[in-house]
């Protein structure tokens, strides 16, 4: 029993705690983190924005003709564009491209992944709101509009707020794939949970202990964020 | 109040009102009957342009509402629609259904808007629900509190689409019951229903509508119950009562 206790300190010491190696780890994990919330940020404001364009562009059929409504056809044209050429190839594929060539003289590799996984998730995301504009009750938008209230009003006081609650599942989803996603981001070089065990494993070259803690860690992360959706949804449904 | 003139509505290639014209003077109760497909709804929500008309006008206390200048939603605040299937916000509590367009179209403030909500709650015999969210209630509260949420804006005209026929049998009353009151108050309604007791007891006129034109209008709706005059009518009628 003894014995084994000493050999449980001794591993924990020669693979996380000597030379502060466990800050491999956390520091990795902070940037893992970081890099998850600004892109969710950019991601969500930009999917609900991509979402609303492409709605008004179909509820609204508005003529080339006038100035506004050219400009609501052409933001539609491109986001369908946009939508269509993210979701058509690999996040890795993207990143590369963002670091080697559209952001080649941007040296901050956290941006770069935050830009990247952000305008990544956007697509992933107007896509979850689209659907949950679109499952929201005709009737009761038409109710809306016969009482006075404007498009935009219906929108907001009635359209979007059935959307949240409509897509907060597929929402959850997104927001853990895209968390899991960021372990890519080794690949330019910035040093994420994932990295972050890689070197580790370079200084003890021992690879199970490291890959298992950070798994451990993503698990752990993905376990909250299920959680923090599900009590969202117990909230906002009224029964 | 309203009129309507030449209205012809088209989905594509179907044509769904054929020349309807039609006026409603205030406090009038116009029942609006005819066979399923028959363009009742149409009319109805070309009133208030929920359907764009094809051609022909649509006036509304004089001013021509299907025209590219007006702003409908203006138009709209005066002029209320109860749904056969509610259409209560489902995100919002019965409070909030009542102030929600009141409030957004600056016609009350908030607590005006509220204390208006209690005392149409309180005379539709619902005033305990306030908190409640739409599913939680019976389809015959729902429709009440829809017919509030309208009166919510002291509107002219009241529209009403079928508002009984999403019902259970014994929750159709209290519907028919309050509409009948609103009728009695002195509000202007046109109402597309199959309840042919409440068209003849409320209605003082009553239209049949076949194919998208009016084939026959009465003004006295016992005398159109017992003596129709045209042959459509009459199979239609025979068929239903
Ligand atoms: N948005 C639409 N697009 C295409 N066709 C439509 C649309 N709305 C109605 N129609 C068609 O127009 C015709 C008239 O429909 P409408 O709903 O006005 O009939 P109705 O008299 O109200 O019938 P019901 O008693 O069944 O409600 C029907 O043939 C219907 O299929
Ligand atoms: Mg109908």
């Amino acid at each position: 029993m003894t014995v084994s206790l000493q050999a449980i300190v001794d591993f924990i010491q020669n693979n996380f705690i000597k030379d502060d190696y466990w800050k491999y780890l956390t520091n990795g994990f902070s940037i893992t983190l970081q890099v998850t919330f600004f892109a969710f940020l950019i991601g969500f404001a930009l999917g609900i924005f991509l979402a609303i364009i492409r709605v008004a562009c179909k509820d609204l059929s508005p003529s080339w003709k006038t100035p506004s409504g050219f400009l609501i056809n052409l933001l539609s044209k491109i986001s369908n564009i946009y939508i269509t050429i993210i979701r058509g190839t690999p996040t890795t594929v993207q990143l590369l491209i963002m670091f080697n060539v559209i952001l080649i003289n941007l040296h901050n590799l956290k941006i770069v992944a935050i830009l990247t996984f952000g305008l990544n998730s956007a697509a992933y995301m107007a896509e979850i709101f689209r659907s949950g504009i679109q499952a929201v009750s005709a009737g009761e938008i038409e109710a809306a509009r016969s009482l006075g209230l404007s498009y935009m009003q219906t929108m907001s006081k009635i359209v979007m707020p059935q959307a949240f609650r409509n897509c907060l599942p597929a929402f959850g989803n997104e927001v853990i794939t895209l968390f899991k996603e960021t372990s890519i981001s080794g690949f330019i070089g910035l040093v994420d949970l994932t990295r972050g065990a890689g070197i580790l494993i370079s200084k003890t070259f021992r690879a199970a202990p490291p890959y298992f803690a950070s798994a451990l860690i993503y698990l752990i992360v993905v376990l909250i964020l299920e959680q923090i959706f599900h009590a969202l949804e117990r909230r906002i449904t009224h029964d | 109040m309203i009129k309507i003139r030449n209205l012809y509505k088209n989905f594509d290639k179907l044509e769904v009102l054929r020349g309807v014209n039609l006026e409603i003077k205030p406090s009038e109760k116009v029942v609006i009957i005819g066979p399923s497909g028959s363009g009742k709804s149409t009319m109805l929500r070309c009133m208030n342009l929920l359907e764009k008309p094809t051609s022909g006008e649509i006036i509304f206390k004089d001013q021509v509402i299907n025209d590219s200048h007006v702003d409908i939603n203006k138009v709209r605040e005066n002029m209320g629609m109860v749904f056969q299937q509610f259409n209560l916000f489902s995100n919002l509590n019965v409070l909030e259904n009542l102030t929600l367009a009141p409030v957004m179209r600056h016609r009350l403030n908030k607590d005006e808007a509220e204390t208006k909500a209690m005392e149409l709650l309180k005379r539709i015999g619902l005033p305990e629900k306030v908190k409640n969210y739409p599913n939680q209630l019976s389809g015959g509260q729902q429709q009440r509190i829809a017919i509030a949420r309208a009166l919510m804006m002291d509107p002219d005209l009241l529209l009403f689409d079928e508002p009984t026929s999403a019902l259970d049998p014994e929750m159709v009353g209290e519907v028919l019951e309050l509409m009948t009151e609103l009728a009695q108050a002195g509000m202007t309604m046109a109402v597309v229903t199959h309840e042919m007791g409440f068209a003849r007891q409320v209605a003082n006129r009553i239209l049949f509508i076949d194919e998208g034109m009016i084939v026959e209008e009465s003004y006295d709706p016992n005398d159109f119950f017992d003596n129709p005059q045209e042959e459509r009518t009459q199979q239609f009628l025979s068929k239903i009562l």
